[in-house]
């Protein structure tokens, strides 16, 4: 099997994987790293979200083959202390029930922000409607997003 | 109306047993259900405290001798928070500051526990009373030992935040007397706090594993990671109906990864007759590799041919069920009066017929399990909501002594019903068992939707007499694949509010395969009835609020001890909704809707706000009034009752599985639409304050929800919607919801 020198969270990495593997299955079996969702396969549902040169990705359509020496950014390296300004503001609101896409969500909205510090909440919700939250915690991703904007700006 | 309390007592006997830690600190047990259920066994008589150890009891409390607490929640969080709530509850009595107490999960334990299901919102109303007993009782514990320690009488000393303070100022932290507390006898009849003095119940505790959720700690099923684990996934028929007839796994052993390719299925199989409960059990063929992508792709490579039995479509149900309803053949589950005479003398006779499709559950974390079965033992990890019939059938099915069977349950990405059918945990446990190794058995999203237990097909057709102005008559009837509503249902609202009154069900046996999906039966019952209701109020010229406050005036007082739900409670409710969601008086542009239903042993009631945009309904806000009595954990239960509702108007409105010759019509999310962020509306909650003793959320929030939007969507529209998903039955140019 071909070896992939990655990026990880500001370390970098080797693996043995066959070319076609997906980020999300080099992270979760051969990593270790977790906390990056499988939920859906096919880029439809938002839990495998990641930074791939700090721009939310699907990591389970992204073949490791295709990556070439950028910055994956993944949950457990969004912030050292786990303090970063979306992961505040999920606490403040206490957004989670199931837990199990906000991983996904929060990567995502990490991204946004980054993109469009100053969001309307029209822009939020546009934003968010590509990571599916089966528990409809919408209500208070949406607010915690809002609100974590506020600190970012 | 009946009242379900909780009757038990403390005593040694059924309820505490207490030691010393070896390493420092005090363990105290409490068998949370056999304080609660009847017919649990009690433990035996004379307790040998050195025989203590974690196992013991349904959930510990553990005091350091630093002071801090640790509370074991003995049964499994799929999203529901009762990992947050209960734990509260025993906090509260026990005085300890929250940020003192860590909350830890147990395992399954069939020798030691007694009921280890999460299900049917039950944890709190069902724990109440013992969680708070527990908190109490401890707690005069840890002040007896102070007061010994001091030479004081006990009732001159006083416990609060973790600190015991006597009549001349001296303390002690509750750490400080773990040792000796640990020894005493446990006290009987310890009196519990006024409401009033709460400084735990009713503020806002935020989940207990959020932590770890939002910096992508291992928490669930599918993080659970072993040396020499291995992969497996499966192949199982597409079609319903279906069977395997050979298969070559030439091409799969060529991936790389794959170690092996077996066929299974035969074990689970053969004791299938002897436990209670669906199994899904069909030949299968188990990809095996070292890793989850090359058992995927495996599975991909996997050429198999199938045997066709009796292949169904949706449009099959549709008929049979149809057919049901036409027919005679019902059972009747409950009769008052006399249906028939009340529609003979009927000025009118209004009937409609309502339809939903079938629906999977879609957990974001799909079905998984790890397990190792070796010579010593059996070794399952994962996500599950029955553990104790997994056991069960797991050692029935190996033939080993069940407690051979060690089940650790892991956090759940969502259950909905879906985890209370274990053909997963078999599975992991079969595969493990023929291959010798350890195995974690991972669903991808196509098997899991595509092999689901799913929420049935019904259709309701209700009918209703009028006479002078007034319901005299109420006729419901049911037609479901494989199975009906459960018997508690057919006592819920409008049962005791009309003389006449009827409900029959009937059903129609399907090889798909069928169960529990959160609120069952009502999550459609619920829109059935309350669209049909507020018809009745636009027939009788009625307000349809008023109309169901009417109606309910006469159930009060009733001495039908099957009707649990309560004519005053659910006014209060209704009135509350209809105060807080400014009820009959939307600005322009904006229609209302209006739904109140009772499940689960809780009051809800739900307005709608939907506004036209380019001719559309968009459904923009929904105030909800919920009395489930105290209110734990408000954060907690604000959240639940959010998401109960919009997840109610996500399957009331796109939710659709239809059948094709046994083949579902989705298998993943790109053909099957759950509600996102830009269909939600805002949701406002409301609690009814009455003080009164607790109840579930997990589910109530949910069944109204389809009724409010429909209503409000008639008046946004005028269109009366009879078939779920709205979004295929919505008027051609009104079916373009904004998505």
């Amino acid at each position: 099997m071909p070896n992939y020198t990655l990026n990880v969270n500001g370390q970098s990495m080797s693996v043995n994987v066959d070319a076609d593997t997906p980020l999300l299955w080099v992270l979760r079996d051969e990593l270790d790293l977790v906390g990056t969702k499988f939920g859906c396969g096919i880029a439809q549902c938002g839990a495998c979200t990641v930074h791939i040169d700090g721009q939310a990705t699907r990591s389970c359509q992204l073949l490791v083959s295709n990556l070439d020496g950028q910055k994956i950014t993944t949950i457990e390296g969004l912030s050292e202390n786990g303090d970063h300004p979306l992961q505040e503001a999920w606490k403040e609101v206490d957004v989670p029930q199931c837990g199990y896409c906000q991983a996904g969500q929060i990567m995502t909205a990490a991204s946004f922000l980054n993109n469009n510090p100053n969001p309307s909440n029209e822009e939020i919700r546009e934003a968010m409607q590509g990571n599916i939250c089966r528990c409809a915690s919408y209500n208070r991703i949406e607010k915690a997003v809002a609100i974590a904007a506020k600190k970012v700006s | 109306m009946r009242t379900e309390q909780n009757t038990f007592t403390v005593s040694r006997r059924n309820f505490l047993r207490t030691s010393a830690l070896a390493g420092g600190g005090m363990l105290i047990g409490f068998n949370l259900f056999t304080a609660c259920k009847k017919e649990a066994t009690l433990p035996k008589e004379v307790i040998d405290f050195s025989s203590l150890n974690f196992n013991d009891f349904n959930a510990f409390i553990k005091i350091s001798d630093e002071g801090y607490v640790t509370i074991f929640a003995p049964n499994p969080e799929i999203g529901q928070g009762v990992k947050t709530s209960m734990p509260m509850i025993i906090a509260e009595e026990l005085d300890v500051p929250w940020d003192h107490v860590v909350v830890a999960q147990a395992d399954y334990n069939k020798k030691e526990y007694t009921r280890q299901v999460a299900g049917g919102s039950q944890s709190i109303r069902q724990g109440w009373d013992a969680l708070r007993q527990t908190g109490a009782t401890t707690k005069q514990m840890l002040i007896n030992a102070a007061a010994a320690k001091w030479g004081v009488d006990a009732s001159t000393c006083k416990a609060s935040n973790g600190v015991i303070t006597n009549a001349n100022g001296d303390t002690f932290g509750y750490g400080e007397v773990t040792k000796e507390a640990a020894a005493l006898e446990v006290p009987e009849n310890v009196a519990l706090k006024d409401p009033k003095d709460y400084k735990i119940i009713g503020t806002d505790a935020i989940n207990v594993d959020m932590d770890k959720i939002v910096t992508g700690k291992p928490l669930f099923g599918l993080d659970y990671k072993k040396e020499g684990m291995v992969y497996a996934s499966i192949l199982r028929p597409p079609a319903f109906g279906q069977k395997l007839k050979s298969f070559d796994a030439t091409a799969a052993k060529a991936v790389n990864g794959v170690i092996d390719v077996i066929q299974f299925g035969d074990k689970a199989d053969s004791v299938k007759d002897q436990i209670k409960g669906f199994m899904r059990v069909t030949d299968k063929v188990a990809v095996i590799a070292n890793s989850t992508w090359a058992a995927m792709k495996g599975k991909k490579a996997l050429n198999a041919q199938w045997e066709e039995e009796k292949l169904e479509s949706t449009e099959d149900h549709d008929k049979e069920l149809l057919k049901i309803l036409d027919g005679k053949k019902f059972d009747v589950r409950r009769e008052d009066g006399n249906v028939k005479k009340a529609f003979a003398e009927a000025d009118k006779i209004i009937e409609r017929t309502y339809e939903s499709p079938f629906l999977p559950h879609n957990c974001l974390e799909p079905m998984n399990f790890y397990a190792d079965v070796n010579g010593e033992k059996v070794h399952l990890v994962g996500p599950i909501q029955t553990p104790q019939w997994s056991a069960g059938y797991i050692a029935k099915m190996l033939d080993r002594p069940e407690e051979d069977v060690h089940i650790e349950m892991t956090r759940m990405g969502g259950g909905f019903g879906r985890r209370l059918y274990g053909d997963f945990i078999v599975e992991a446990a079969e595969i493990s068992s023929t291959i010798n190794k350890p195995v974690q058995v991972v669903f991808s999203r196509e098997d899991d939707m595509g092999a689901g237990t799913y929420r049935m097909a019904i259709k309701y057709r209700i009918a209703a007499s009028i006479k002078d102005g007034e319901i005299t008559g109420y006729h419901l009837k049911e037609a479901a694949v494989n199975s009906n509503m459960y018997g508690l249902i057919p006592h819920f609202f409008p049962a005791g509010c009309i003389a006449n009154y009827k409900v029959e069900t009937g059903n129609y046996q399907s090889n798909i395969t069928t169960g529990a999906w959160r609120a069952p039966y009502t999550n459609f019952l619920a829109f059935a009835e309350q669209s049909f209701f507020d018809e009745l109020a636009e027939e009788l010229g009625k307000d349809a609020v008023q109309l169901r406050i009417d109606l309910l005036q006469n159930v009060k007082g009733t001495q039908d001890e099957n009707i649990q739900y309560s004519g005053q409670r659910m006014e209060d409710t209704i009135r509350l909704c209809a105060e807080k969601g400014n009820w009959g008086k939307a600005p322009e542009g904006v229609y209302q809707g209006f739904c109140a239903y009772y499940s689960h042993n809780t009051h809800v009631a739900e307005l709608a706000e939907v506004e036209l945009k380019d001719g559309q309904p968009v459904v923009k806000k929904v105030v909800a009034a919920v009395d489930c009595g105290i209110v734990v954990n408000p954060t907690g239960a604000i959240n639940q009752v959010q998401g109960g509702v919009l997840d109610g108007i996500g399957h009331a409105m796109y939710g659709d599985l239809t059948f094709t010759n046994g083949n579902p019509s989705a298998r993943n999310f790109d053909n099957y639409r759950l509600i996102r962020m830009q269909e939600t509306p805002q949701v406002e909650v409301h609690f009814v304050e009455n003080g009164l003793s607790p109840t579930g959320l997990g589910e109530p929030g949910l069944p109204p929800a389809g009724g409010a939007i429909a209503n409000a969507i008639k008046a946004a529209t005028g269109q009366r919607l009879y078939k779920q998903p709205f979004v295929k039955y919505l008027n051609q140019e009104l079916k373009e919801v904004k998505g």
